[in-house]
Order: C-alpha cells, then structure tokens, then sequence
C-alpha cells in the first residue's frame, strides 16, 4: 500500500501545479528518484490510472529517472557508485566511512500540459 | 500545444509540512517524542512494555500506536501504564503525518511528559513519512538476521537512535555482529546503538537513561 500513498502525492502536486498554470490536461510527469530514496516501482503508473481516472491527469505518462547512489570515501576522498543496489565498503581503501554524494533525490521535477 | 512546467517539489511536501506543525505542536508543550520503528515481531510494543514501569513514576507517559488492525498493541501499552491511543490505518502499512494529527488530537498534550509514537511493522515505507517527533529510533533484532542495514538503507540512514534486541538469542543464531554494525556504520556513522534484551531486561536501563535525558533536556530548553 505503500505506492497508493506515493502516488496520491505526486497526483495533488500535479494537479496543483497544473491548475495553477491553467492547464485543461497533464500529459506526462517526470519525476526523479534516488537509489536510496525509496522503494518505488510500475505499480505506481497503475495506482495512477486509477486515482486519477476524473482529473486533469487522466492517462498521463508517468516517467521515471533513476539517480545511483554516490559515495564520497571520507578515508581516500575517492568517489564511488553503489553497485545492483548493494551497500559495499569503499573499492579502493575498503573504508566504511562515507558521505552520501546523491541517491536520496525524490522529487517531481515538471510535467507536460496541454 | 504540449507545454513544459517546472515543478521541482518533492513528492513528501505535503507529509513533511504536516510533520513540521505535529513538531510544532509538541514543541508547545516540551512535549518529547519517540517514533519507533521495526518490522513486524522485532519487539516495538515489548520494549515499550518494558520501559514504562522504569519512568511512570517520574512521568506521564501517552502511547500512540499504529496497526493495520486491531487495538492489541494500544491495550498492552496502557496496561503497562500509558495513556493509549490505537491508530488503525485500514491497510496502510505505515503512520502518516496526518493520522498522527488526528490522535494527538484525542490527547491532552499538556499532560505528558512523554510519547511514544509505535508505527506500523515494517521497514520499508515508515522512513519515507517523517511524523514530527523529536527522536527515529530503528529497532533491529537479532533472528532478523545481520544483513537488514544492506537490505534496507533507507530505514537506517535517518535513525536517531538504534535497539538491537533479542541479545539473549545471540548464542542460538547465526548473527555476525560485525559485519552487521559495518553496515549502519556506512548509513549512520555516529548511530547511538543500545543492545537490549525484552527477555531477561538487559541494556534496557541505558536505553531508558537515554530517553530521561532527552525528556529532562527538552523541559529544559
């Protein structure tokens, strides 16, 4: 049940932000989500359809960029990316010390009007 | 005509907003706060059990418990002295914002000195809604086995504080404590960690000077 309530906020985002902008129909959404952020996956354009069914809306697209996690090693100061979505020590001084770069990202970031 | 509109507004805005007047609304009343996190069996309404003997003396203590269904979680809370309020999310398999609103609504916030907040069992969607209150704390155990902070980064990167319970267990299952404590490390470099047991009470004394600490350090503020 999880998806249903993300997708019930993405939907409010967009409808306000599409009747702000005098909007007769949303066609595409296009949001950006970190490796680290949540889990989200394909249900999520299901739940839409159906939430959405008698609003501005209806049958748009939903469009997904994914953002890897990136790791900066505070003992080598090297930078690394997370590998099939596994936390791993540092590759290059198998350090546990990191600060997270980008993965945390859960936004959207436009959409397309008509 | 198709035409681009910027948005960039994350998709907890709502949430986060309605966590910030919760946090504003305890903030009112020095009330201090605990959302407690763990998935299902972990031992959230145990320790919960197992602290309140420990501070009802001194404090006033409410509950405010989350389930899917049922309200067994808020009765063993108030049997051990709190003031409970059950939350029933009708299948949603974590406490919103907005619900914990409407149940501090049903008390009366001046009263306490403590609330302890007890979400839904699970470990995935409970880290995506922030609720407002002062401290996350992450309740790990030991038959869920050592590779969870791998499994569930997102769970452990925002904690305040983690439990690792069911320490009695510790002879019985396989559980490499180290290579489990490299991964929060990763997530939550300076993660306050208290080792528990419900069972026998061990470690349940610092993790309640903690909780004091913290209720006397936001009278005080």
């Amino acid at each position: 049940m999880h998806e249903l309530s993300i997708t019930e906020q993405i939907a409010d985002i967009a409808i306000r932000h599409g009747e702000k902008n005098a909007a007769e129909k949303i066609t595409d959404l296009y949001l950006v989500i970190g490796e680290l952020s949540t889990v989200i996956d394909d249900s999520v354009q299901f739940y839409w359809d159906l939430i959405t069914e008698d609003t501005i809306c209806a049958g748009a697209t939903l469009h997904f960029q994914r953002i890897p996690a990136n790791f900066l090693c505070q003992e080598c100061g090297k930078e690394y990316q997370m590998v099939d979505g596994e936390l791993a020590p540092c590759p290059f001084c198998q350090s546990t010390k990191m600060e997270i770069l980008q993965g945390k990202e859960f936004h959207l970031d436009s959409i397309n009007i008509i | 005509m198709t035409k681009k509109i910027s948005v960039v507004e994350k998709i907890h805005s709502a949430n986060d907003q309605l966590a910030l007047e919760n946090k504003q609304q305890l903030d009112q009343v020095d009330l201090f706060s605990l959302n407690i996190m763990a998935s299902p069996g972990a031992g959230k309404t145990s320790l919960i059990e197992k602290t309140l003997p420990l501070l009802k003396s001194d404090y006033k203590i409410a509950a405010i418990d989350g389930d899917v269904a049922t309200s067994i979680d808020a009765d063993r809370a108030a049997e051990a002295g709190a003031t409970a309020v059950q939350i029933n999310t009708g299948g949603q398999c974590h406490i919103d914002a907005h619900m914990l609103r409407n149940a501090l609504m049903e008390l009366d916030l001046d009263e306490f000195d403590l609330l302890l907040v007890e979400n839904v069992g699970n470990l995935i969607c409970p880290a995506s809604f922030k609720l407002g209150t002062d401290k996350n704390v992450l309740i790990a155990s030991i038959p869920e086995g050592d590779d969870k902070p791998y499994k569930y980064p997102a769970m452990y990167q925002d904690v305040d504080a983690l439990i690792i319970n069911k320490i009695d267990l510790l002879p019985y299952v396989k559980f490499n404590m180290e290579y489990f404590q490299k991964g929060v490390q990763m997530l939550n470099p300076d993660l306050i960690t208290f080792l528990v047991s419900c069972t026998t009470g061990e470690g349940i004394e610092e993790w309640v000077n903690w909780v004091v600490e913290h209720i006397k350090e936001k009278k005080a503020a």
